[in-house]
């Protein structure tokens, strides 16, 4: 069984430059964990040291229960796809997957089998023959993926697969990747996944849980729903979700039935929220909006439209409300029923989906008591 | 011109554009010929010198054209012949004794020590290579007389060993940077994907790193093959015994030798004495410009 632990892992560069600080993972048998976050919040990094790329600077990481801080990456039951495939240019697609098994002197038959296998799962065959520079983006990434695959390691390790290819592409590779994934748990193999990304669809589509990191910390790791629905603080609330939600700052005033304020305007948040918030949250707080969760409504915060974006199904409103901009996403047929002759229209978010966040730190101060 | 297009309106544009083209092939022949005389000027000594090969010898200094009035293959006979006991081709086995280990020994070295300094950190990394880059810069004349008491002690002197074992260990510092460089820019995603795969330290070198090394490696062998082939310092320090003479201190063997100079023997020996260097050249060329990662890599 395939669980890989991470305690307390941390990595300090020559320059005593801090990247990654003391971080705490589990992830289970078959699960596929996403770590995603903005460039430079070491999930690339973390990744290298899983794989043994990158020196650990303490902690460990724990591989099947048995520790594998000093062995090096071809001992540690892992495979590895590239961001930028790293196929062996002067080797053949054939030799490039059986590259691995070679080193381990396995016999020619069993290497013949494995490389069938693994080529008949990807629908490479008719590559076999051919060397990497022959092969179109999406080509090289499988057969770098059947060069994992071929290994029957015990933890995937995926470095932004799929960043190379174009968006078309990238949405096939991502439903292939995830079937894989299924059809490798259903068959009883190890198919524990790390995947690093910095696209939030990729995490929220693929991933069973998603590891949100910034700066060499973990902002929280949950379920793509959770972390969509409950998100632990500002940042992760930012991070998730097209558009961004609104991140408001404002003053939170009232007992139960709790009022936002904004320069001049105010809007209402509902005794539900009032039992959402940890007691005595009030004062200086920032309120988190989806842009889908702000609808019209007379009595909401009014703002001048700045710009609206025609998607077709839908509308991206951007709103001028003195202060700062909000975003709001609405239906074609909503948007033209709205009344925009002044040029302004007024919006409310639906309470039951906000959030408010301390002002500094950015925790969840909504969180504690719902329901 | 500019009378006819005012006169006449209506041809106006397709008679300038006659013109326009017409100046344009003037120029591109001015171009070509000035091209064309420039390099048949650098080249000059060298067709005379494939030509005076086949002159006699009273003739090579009779006239300045290249072709002889009535060609001979005298020269190359006589010339090979030599007037020592031995032929030109005892002087070509030994010119090849050198070579031979002299390249592979280059190659080996300099692309472990560059493989060493490229991809790996360890401590004095940054002074060791600031003291190779200074060997680039020291002048070579500095150095012959500490090397050559150095194998006089060693009890090499009139063998090749001088010649060759300082380029079994790397000893060529241009050739180490060179091929740094080289490694330098090839990303190191592949030889990631080798460790993981399971290949250890040596094994991402044999099977990963000299693949795409290659194509520097073969520049490293073809200089080391021409440097060594032209070189006559080296040979005429080292090697005494005519029967160890390669090439090049033949060539002069044969102008000392001889009261009045063969100069037609001297001119068709020299004329063979550049070919193995031309046809290796020619040869190496296409791996040469062969792109290295193309495909492998994308990024």
């Amino acid at each position: 069984m395939a669980r890989l632990e991470i305690r307390n892992l941390e990595k300090v560069y020559g320059n005593a430059f801090k990247a990654v600080h003391g971080i705490n993972l589990d992830v289970a048998d078959g699960e596929f964990m996403v770590l995603v976050g903005p460039s430079g919040c070491a999930k690339s990094t973390t990744l290298r040291m899983i794989a043994g790329l990158e020196t650990i600077s303490g902690g460990e990481v724990r591989i099947g229960g048995r520790v594998v801080n000093n062995l090096p990456p071809g001992k540690r039951g892992i495979a590895m796809v590239f961001q930028n495939y790293a196929l062996y240019p002067h080797m053949k697609v054939r030799s490039n997957l059986s590259f691995g098994l070679r080193l381990q002197h396995k016999s020619k038959a069993e290497i013949e089998a494995a490389t069938a296998e693994v080529a008949r799962i990807l629908e490479i065959e008719p590559l076999l023959d051919r060397l990497p520079k022959e092969l179109s983006g999406g080509q090289a990434q499988r057969v770098a993926l059947g060069r994992a695959l071929i290994k029957k390691p015990e933890v995937f390790l995926f470095d932004e697969p799929l960043s190379n290819l174009d968006a078309k592409l990238r949405a096939s590779m991502r439903v292939r990747i995830t079937d894989l994934h299924k059809r490798l748990k259903a068959e009883g193999m190890s198919s524990t996944v790390v995947y690093v990304t910095h696209d939030q669809t990729e995490a929220m589509t693929m991933g069973d849980r998603i590891c949100v990191m910034k700066e060499g910390r973990i902002m929280q790791v949950a379920d793509p729903k959770t972390l969509y629905n409950e998100p632990a603080n500002a940042f992760v609330a930012g991070f998730i979700g097209s558009p961004e939600m609104n991140l408001v700052d404002g003053a939170l005033e009232g007992g139960s039935d709790p009022v936002f304020r904004i320069g001049g305007q105010a809007v209402r948040l509902g005794p539900q929220m009032g039992a959402r918030l940890r007691p005595g949250a009030r004062g200086d707080v920032t309120l988190g909006m989806r842009p889908q969760h702000l609808k019209p409504a007379a009595d909401g915060l009014k703002g001048q439209i700045v710009n609206a974006e025609f998607m077709g199904h839908e509308v991206v409103v951007h709103l001028d409300i003195g202060r700062t901009r909000l975003v709001s996403v609405l239906s074609a047929a909503e948007y033209e029923g709205l009344d925009r002759s002044s040029g302004a229209i007024s919006v409310a978010p639906d309470a039951s989906a906000a959030h408010v966040f301390a002002r500094d730190g950015g925790e969840n101060i909504s969180l504690a008591h719902a329901s | 011109m500019t009378m006819i297009a005012t006169e006449t309106a209506p041809v106006a544009t397709t008679d300038t554009t006659a013109v326009d083209r017409r100046r344009a092939q003037i120029s591109a022949m001015v171009r070509y010929t000035l091209l064309f005389g420039v390099g048949l000027l650098m080249l000059y000594p060298l067709i005379w010198l494939v030509g005076a090969s086949f002159k006699t010898n009273n003739e090579i200094f009779g006239s300045i054209g290249f072709i002889p009035e009535n060609p001979t293959l005298e020269g190359y006979r006589q010339g090979w012949e030599t007037s020592t006991p031995y032929t030109f081709g005892r002087f070509f086995w030994n010119t090849f004794l050198i070579i031979l280990p002299k390249t592979i020994f280059t190659a080996i070295s300099c692309a472990l020590v560059a493989y060493g300094f490229a991809r790996f950190e360890f401590p004095g990394k940054k002074i060791l290579f600031a003291s190779l880059i200074a060997t680039l810069l020291l002048p070579n004349v500095v150095t012959r007389i500490p090397q050559y008491i150095l194998f006089r002690d060693l009890g090499w002197l009139d063998t090749y060993l001088p010649l060759w074992v300082p380029s079994a260990f790397a000893g060529d510092a241009f050739f180490v940077f060179m091929l740094v460089q080289f490694l330098r820019a090839i990303p190191r995603d592949m030889e990631e994907a080798a460790r993981v795969d399971g290949a250890n330290t040596f094994q991402t070198l044999i099977y990963i790193v000299v693949p795409l090394l290659m194509p520097a490696l073969i520049s490293v062998a073809l200089f080391q093959f021409m440097w060594t082939m032209n070189d006559f310092l080296g040979p005429l320090i080292y090697i005494s015994s005519v029967e160890k003479f390669p090439v090049s201190l033949a060539l002069k063997l044969s102008i000392d030798t001889t009261e009045a100079f063969e100069w037609n023997r001297i001119l068709a020996m020299s004329v063979l004495a550049l070919l193995p260097a031309l046809v290796v050249f020619f040869i190496a060329q296409k791996y040469f410009i062969e792109g290295i990662s193309a495909g492998g890599v994308k990024g």
